[in-house]
């Protein structure tokens, strides 16, 4: 299957791909420019692509900017997540409905939504994997994301570039994208490379007009993707992170941070991996119905941790403390991974600027006694 | 709340624009079923039948600025089982509290052709700063889905319970993208409580904090980031002092920026 | 591994209609609730571990989760024992019989049972504390010759607060020693005033290497249970405890319930003390 020689395409090509897999009733989506921003969002064209911007990131800080040339990839990711085609922020779990025997309880009708993500990074392909293992691993299944994820088509898109914010190298997540995808593009100055990952990204190809891949243009895809990797500095060292978390509980450093942080939830949110929601109780008083609807939510949100009458994590300290541990540690012991893949969302989209390698590495000079 | 009968609802009036209690009218069909689990006894925005008290609950809307009203907050809350204040003015002093960082006399005699018939407080106090409060709903004006909420509790004998969280929380879950970090603008969102669903971020303005502080308030380090990005505290001290001016943790942040770089003109 | 109903392990918020079928007023805030669900009165639907709880739900308030109390062996509905805390539980409260609520479950650990087999168990029970820790009594008392010396240790703020004391003697019966302390003597009690942990000091323990203990109570309690049984020689491996968290999804899929590595909900709320240990201790975990 992953054998299938590489193809290549002419980049008009892509509007093919896109009509095929909307002629077998994917709702496309991808990256676009909206509100000054690359974000996710419905295409129907190729049109709709960033072609010819490109995006400038570093703590606290989002720009976009006129590229010198027309690449239709040549950024890398933006404020919004993959997970809100998986997780959406708003999802009904139960709708309760008064009856003259008394309550009554019936299971959400589970959407029938068939997506195709066009333009997914290696960092967003591992952060899939990740919530893949937190919705689905476990001994209770996420049934909305399950039937979401089943139906799930992914063309993976190789970074050519990397931001200041970028360190998908130290979480060993990227730039490459080696699996979990239909297909996965690279892109050249003449058209793209694809390589299939799948019997079903196959079998859409077929809706393109293919061409061997010549020697040249592998070497060229190459060297673009060698680019991406030589272009990022930031790094973190991870193998010994648990265990250095775990004896730093009470390092001072957590104050510190405590005092920058607005705990204004913009890192989880921003967050590819991160899955903490709450359920609330929507009534409509004009009829005898309620739903139960699971909205995101966030362990910077001060009654997250609500328990007897006041929240045990009090502080902001304590709450970026929570933040950072289960992230970087004890998201390991729960699900066998990083709950970090390194795409330094978090980082760019702190309004302050934290930046949590730089926590890590506070903590790492100057460990707790 | 007392079962087998409905509670006795009442509106009150002080210094405000109205706008929180017609958040109520606003409430349309959902207020016919609020009316079905309350009794609404005092509400002149809605009818001249003005049943005197004691009231169940008292839902009291605007600002102290007159010696009357601080006389007749104390009737009122004298009167009320619960007293619930809505709205900016009510919990915070609202938007004619910046009467504290100017000379009244000079205002009304500004404002007014015959200022001698003015009789006011050189202050606007929220009604805690009077009374014992027992719930606040913030907002200017309150949202009324947030309103009749927290009547249905009332009525159903709960605590009624509020979201926290600050407003970035929503511009995240309506998938806004952060004007803060986009374009450098400055925003209240990241110290603002939740309740208005982030809307001014999502019509590409900053939010300007009309729900009041949120909890933590942090407004130390988001205001050195604003002046990192270029913002001037002649434009960052009026951000604070807005409808919330005088709600403590925007008051104090406030005031710090007038006092380290000098009082905007 | 605790057994999930595969009901529920793929749909985790699956709910169903239960009736209110009696309410037992246990002291003052405290009442126990037997719950039949409308759908089945086979004792089949009410299967779960003594340790285990349900998510109880009113329509437009909210969920809780509350633990099981009643007898596992003869489950005649589920039994829940609630006190007035917050919101879920008032309304609950303000419910009458025949009327209806929402309940799923069975979730997370149980008591460890085939561990405490041939060992010498100590019960350490806090308040409401002994509510989770009822149907793991009823199992000892059933089961008593499997089990070495059983004490069981309640504590209570006030007399008044000692919940189910008509059992008491059932289970001295039964061959379990029943030791009462309150924290504060009203006029007729004559007997321990202290916390649990002072009875735990004194008791008599041959054998500290075949002792386990189990509790469950206010956090601190269990804190320093955990504490005193170490400083007598029982390992943590041979402690367990019953934590309490916000506990919102019950299937570890909503972030609230974190302690450490722990997801309350699921891995708990009974877990083995030299597990949480590194994490207990350290305010605002």
């Amino acid at each position: 299957m992953t054998d299938r020689a590489a193809q290549f395409f002419r980049k008009a090509e892509l509007q093919a791909l896109i009509d095929e897999l909307r002629r077998r009733d994917y709702n496309v989506v991808g990256p676009s420019i909206d509100q000054e921003a690359i974000v996710y969002t419905e295409l129907t064209s190729v049109e709709q692509l960033p072609r010819g911007w490109t995006d400038e990131q570093a703590p606290g800080s989002y720009r976009l900017v006129r590229r010198d040339d027309d690449a239709w990839f040549g950024y890398v990711v933006g404020p919004h997540s993959w997970k809100k085609y998986l997780f959406p922020p708003r999802t009904k779990l139960l709708t309760v409905q008064k009856t003259e025997q008394g309550w009554s309880f019936l299971p959400a009708v589970l959407e029938n939504t068939k997506t195709a993500m066009l333009g997914v990074r290696a960092c967003e392909l591992a952060a899939i994997a990740v919530q893949d293992r937190v919705f689905l691993g476990g001994p209770y299944k996420d049934r909305d994301y399950e039937s979401r994820r089943k139906s799930l088509f992914l063309i993976a898109v190789n970074c050519t570039q990397a931001a200041s914010t970028c360190f998908c190298t130290s979480m060993n997540t990227g730039p490459r994208c080696k699996s979990g995808f239909d297909l996965a593009l690279t892109e050249i100055e003449s058209g793209f490379l694809c390589e299939i990952g799948s019997d079903a990204g196959w079998d859409v190809l077929s809706a393109c007009e293919l061409q061997t891949a010549t020697a040249e243009d592998l070497n060229e895809a190459e060297s673009q993707r060698q680019r991406a990797v030589e272009m990022i500095e930031r790094q973190m060292r991870t193998d010994d992170l648990p265990q250095l978390l775990l004896d730093n509980l009470n390092h001072p450093n957590w104050k510190a941070v405590g005092e920058r942080c607005l705990s204004c939830t913009n890192c989880t949110m921003v967050c590819p991996t991160c899955f903490c929601s709450s359920v609330s109780e929507v009534r409509d008083l004009t009829t005898d119905q309620i739903d139960r609807e699971r909205t995101w939510d966030s362990c910077f949100n001060p009654e997250f941790s609500y328990l007897g009458g006041t929240p045990v994590r009090n502080d902001t300290s304590a709450r970026y403390r929570q933040w950072l541990t289960h992230k970087l540690g004890s998201w390991h012991e729960q699900f066998g991974t990083s709950g970090c893949v390194g795409c330094g969302r978090c980082i760019t989209w702190c309004p302050v600027g934290i930046d949590l390698t730089a926590e890590v590495a506070a903590m790492r000079e100057a460990p707790a006694p | 709340m007392a079962r087998g009968r409905k509670p006795r609802l009442a509106v009150f009036k002080f210094a405000s624009c109205d706008g929180c209690q017609l958040s109520l009218l606003d409430a349309e069909d959902e207020l016919l079923a609020v009316c079905d689990l309350i009794e609404i006894a005092h509400f002149a925005e809605a009818s001249s039948d003005l049943q005197p008290g004691p009231y169940d609950v008292a839902l009291v809307e605007g600002s102290i600025t007159t010696e009357e009203d601080a006389q007749r907050i104390l009737k009122i809350r004298s009167n009320s089982r619960y007293l619930m204040t809505i709205g900016a003015c009510a919990t915070a002093g609202g938007i004619q509290a910046l009467r504290q960082w100017g000379q009244i006399e000079e205002w009304v005699s500004r404002v007014y052709p015959s200022p001698e018939f003015i009789h006011t407080l050189a202050t606007s106090t929220p009604i805690a700063a009077h009374v014992l409060v027992d719930f606040e709903l913030h907002g200017c004006p309150v949202n009324h889905h947030q309103l009749v909420d927290v009547l249905v509790a009332l009525a159903e004998g709960r605590r009624p319970r509020l979201p926290t969280h600050s407003v970035c929380l929503d511009c995240k879950r309506r998938g806004t993208v952060c004007h803060v970090v986009s374009r450098g603008i400055p925003c209240l969102g990241p110290v603002t409580q939740s309740g208005c669903g982030a809307i001014c971020p999502a019509f590409d303005r900053g939010c300007y904090g009309c729900f009041g502080p949120s909890q933590p308030a942090q407004t130390v380090p988001l205001l050195s980031r604003f002046q990192a990005l270029g913002h001037t505290t002649d434009r960052l001290v009026p951000l604070l002092r807005n409808f919330n001016a005088a709600a403590p943790a925007f008051q104090q942040a406030a005031d710090e920026l007038s006092e380290l770089h000098g009082e905007p003109s | 591994m605790t057994w999930i109903p595969p009901a529920l392990a793929v749909n985790p918020w699956l709910t169903h209609t239960a009736r209110i079928a009696d309410i037992v007023s246990e002291c003052d805030g405290i009442a126990t609730y037997r719950l039949c669900l409308d759908t089945s009165d086979n004792a089949s639907a009410y299967v779960f571990e003594p340790g285990q709880f349900n998510m109880l739900y009113v329509p437009g308030v909210g969920e809780s989760a509350i633990s099981m109390s009643g007898d596992a062996h003869e489950p005649d509905g589920w039994i829940h024992t609630v006190r007035v805390a917050g919101n879920v539980t008032r309304s609950l409260a303000q419910l009458e019989c025949g009327q209806t609520l929402g309940v799923r479950g069975p979730f997370g650990t149980g008591w460890p049972i085939p561990q405490l087999v041939g060992k010498n168990v100590v019960v350490v029970a806090g308040g409401l504390g002994l509510a989770p820790l009822r149907p793991l009594v009823y199992h000892l008392v059933r089961h008593r010759s499997q089990f070495q010396n059983v004490s069981l240790i309640v504590g209570a703020r006030t007399a008044a607060g000692l919940l189910y004391p008509t059992e008491y003697a059932n289970w001295t019966q039964a061959g379990i020693d029943v030791q009462l302390t309150v924290d504060r003597a009203t006029a007729g009690w004559n007997g321990n005033i202290g916390v649990v942990t002072a009875l735990l000091d004194r008791l008599k323990l041959n054998q500290i290497e075949r002792a386990s203990v189990v509790t469950c109570g206010p956090e601190v309690m269990m804190k320093y249970v955990g504490m005193s049984a170490m400083q007598r020689g029982i390992p943590a491996e041979q402690i367990w405890v019953s934590m309490e968290r916000n506990m919102q999804c019950a299937a570890g899929l909503c972030g609230h319930c974190q302690l450490g590595p722990a997801f309350i909900c699921k891995d708990g709320p009974v877990l083995r003390y030299d597990r949480l240990q590194p994490y207990l201790f350290v305010e605002s975990l």
